[in-house]
């Protein structure tokens, strides 16, 4: 896209371009942002800019977990109130906040930063597979908890590490797969409702 | 033809891709659309009406709505799920392997109803098979026929003469089993045993029902697969990414279990 059309200030063009590099952003909603920073107070401006160098600048990968994290080990595994006999492997950063939402896991978390995609040529090697692995040597973990997402792909990567791990001894789990609160029946698949029967439980 | 504005089709989901928050932009393989492109609106989300409808691999009766650029999905309705497939990871990876084909070797919007049926006895005979290798040959075979490349088996393509029970030589570029006397002037062309070009006979002359009856060994069964492959990489120009896991798969099964293998079809 060519924002650089004569009546505007380069500054304000190269902005421009940079806003529309981000996902979601089109040339129009470039504009607007790039406008509404123009009319900011510098201050805010500063903060924004030093906010963006930081994150660059400072996260990391933790060297156990592999959250992305400003200090090595993170603040998950270096706590002493979690639970080291447990890990919790989810795909993405992304899913831990969802899970520590909960409040009600206090384990250790893995993240594999992505999915087994053989069409996509994403393979077991492509994921921190491996780093998993060695945290299962110590002997400390007990039980792994597969977390990946519950679509073909989640399932064929959960099934894979399943493979992997058993062999050590370790109990491996899957997290449950069924209705979701405030769903509704009829539009259920039938793998989910099968799943969902499954795992029915006493009341 | 103008296209209505809303239309029905069923559908085999082949391919999916992140949108924006929570959608995605599916690529269906159709009867009579042939493939295409659709967005699904909210299918990650954990409440979606479409989400559990439109996972990879599954077979569903589909509303779409046409858009701007691309069309909507508005309804489904699972067909088939194919859930033994998904339950087993050799065999999920072999699925993935025949989706990939399909989409690598189709254009949009060119109909193929008998390739559409292929695809989907293809997933039906992978939760039965004994072993899906054989199953995955004789979908490759009939997969190119279908799209014009069927080999050519009988008669040597240069010269015409019919071929002779002796090793003979496979030859992409010329689309088919050269004789000796051809075959040996021909740079690219690999030996071929006289057992392969028997069992790809088999397999391309005969429907699945008796073709699965076949059991291949080790080394019959590698042979034809390295074949095959040849052969499609020469007319994708590409190579077929799913193929890699395949081979980890197996590399790990003949690691873990050395003395045979707990899916169909998994070592050879």
């Amino acid at each position: 896209m060519n924002l650089n059309f004569p009546p505007l200030a380069e500054p304000v063009a190269r902005l421009m371009e940079e806003f529309h590099k981000l996902p979601g952003i089109g040339p129009k909603s470039a504009a607007r942002l790039t406008y509404f920073l123009l009319r900011m107070p510098e201050s805010q401006a500063k903060a924004l800019a030093e906010a963006i160098l930081a994150v660059k600048e400072k996260i990391i990968l933790c060297s156990i977990c592999q959250n992305l994290t400003d200090a090595d080990p993170c603040s998950l595994c270096h706590g002493e109130t979690r639970d080291p006999s447990i890990i919790c492997v989810v795909e993405e950063p992304l899913d831990i906040l969802a899970l520590e939402r909960t409040r009600g896991y206090k384990g250790h978390y893995h993240v594999l930063h992505g999915v087994i995609s053989p069409m996509d040529g994403i393979g077991p090697d492509d994921l921190k597979i491996k780093e998993l692995l060695a945290r299962l040597q110590g002997g400390t973990v007990q039980e792994v908890i597969l977390a990946t997402n519950p679509n073909l792909e989640g399932e064929a990567t959960a099934m894979y590490l399943q493979r992997l791990i058993a062999p050590l001894g370790i109990r491996v789990t899957r997290l449950a797969r069924g209705l979701p609160v405030g769903g509704d029946l009829e539009y259920t698949d039938e793998v989910t409702l099968t799943r969902a029967l499954e795992g029915r439980q006493e009341l | 033809m103008t296209r209505p504005r809303v239309y029905k089709t069923e559908a085999i989901v082949l391919k999916g891709m992140d949108l924006g928050e929570a959608d995605k932009i599916l690529t269906l393989y159709t009867p009579y659309l042939g493939k295409l492109s659709a967005v699904a609106r909210g299918v990650r989300r954990p409440k979606s009406k479409l989400g559990g409808h439109l996972d990879l691999l599954t077979h569903s009766q589909l509303l779409l709505a046409q858009g701007k650029s691309l069309d909507v999905i508005t309804q489904a309705q699972t067909l088939d799920s194919f859930l033994p497939l998904r339950q087993n990871l050799w065999l999920t990876g072999c699925a993935l392997y025949a989706a990939e084909l399909i989409d690598r070797f189709t254009a949009e919007r060119v109909e193929n109803p008998a390739l559409y049926r292929l695809l989907l006895n293809a997933l039906n005979w992978l939760i039965q098979t004994l072993d899906a290798n054989l199953t995955l040959r004789y979908f490759e075979l009939h997969l190119l026929e279908l799209l014009g490349y069927r080999p050519q088996l009988q008669q040597c393509p240069l010269c015409q003469t019919q071929l002779k029970p002796t090793t003979n030589f496979f030859s992409p570029a010329h689309g088919g089993v050269l004789c000796p006397s051809c075959g040996t002037l021909e740079a690219e062309a690999r030996p071929i045993s006289l057992n392969t070009l028997k069992v790809m006979r088999y397999l391309q002359g005969n429907d699945y029902g008796i073709a699965s009856k076949l059991r291949l060994d080790g080394g019959l069964a590698k042979e034809l697969e390295t074949t095959m492959g040849g052969y499609i990489r020469f007319h994708l120009e590409h190579e077929v990414k799913s193929v890699a896991f395949l081979n980890d798969l197996r590399r790990q099964e003949a690691k873990a279990h050395p003395f045979g293998p707990l899916s169909p079809g998994l070592r050879q």
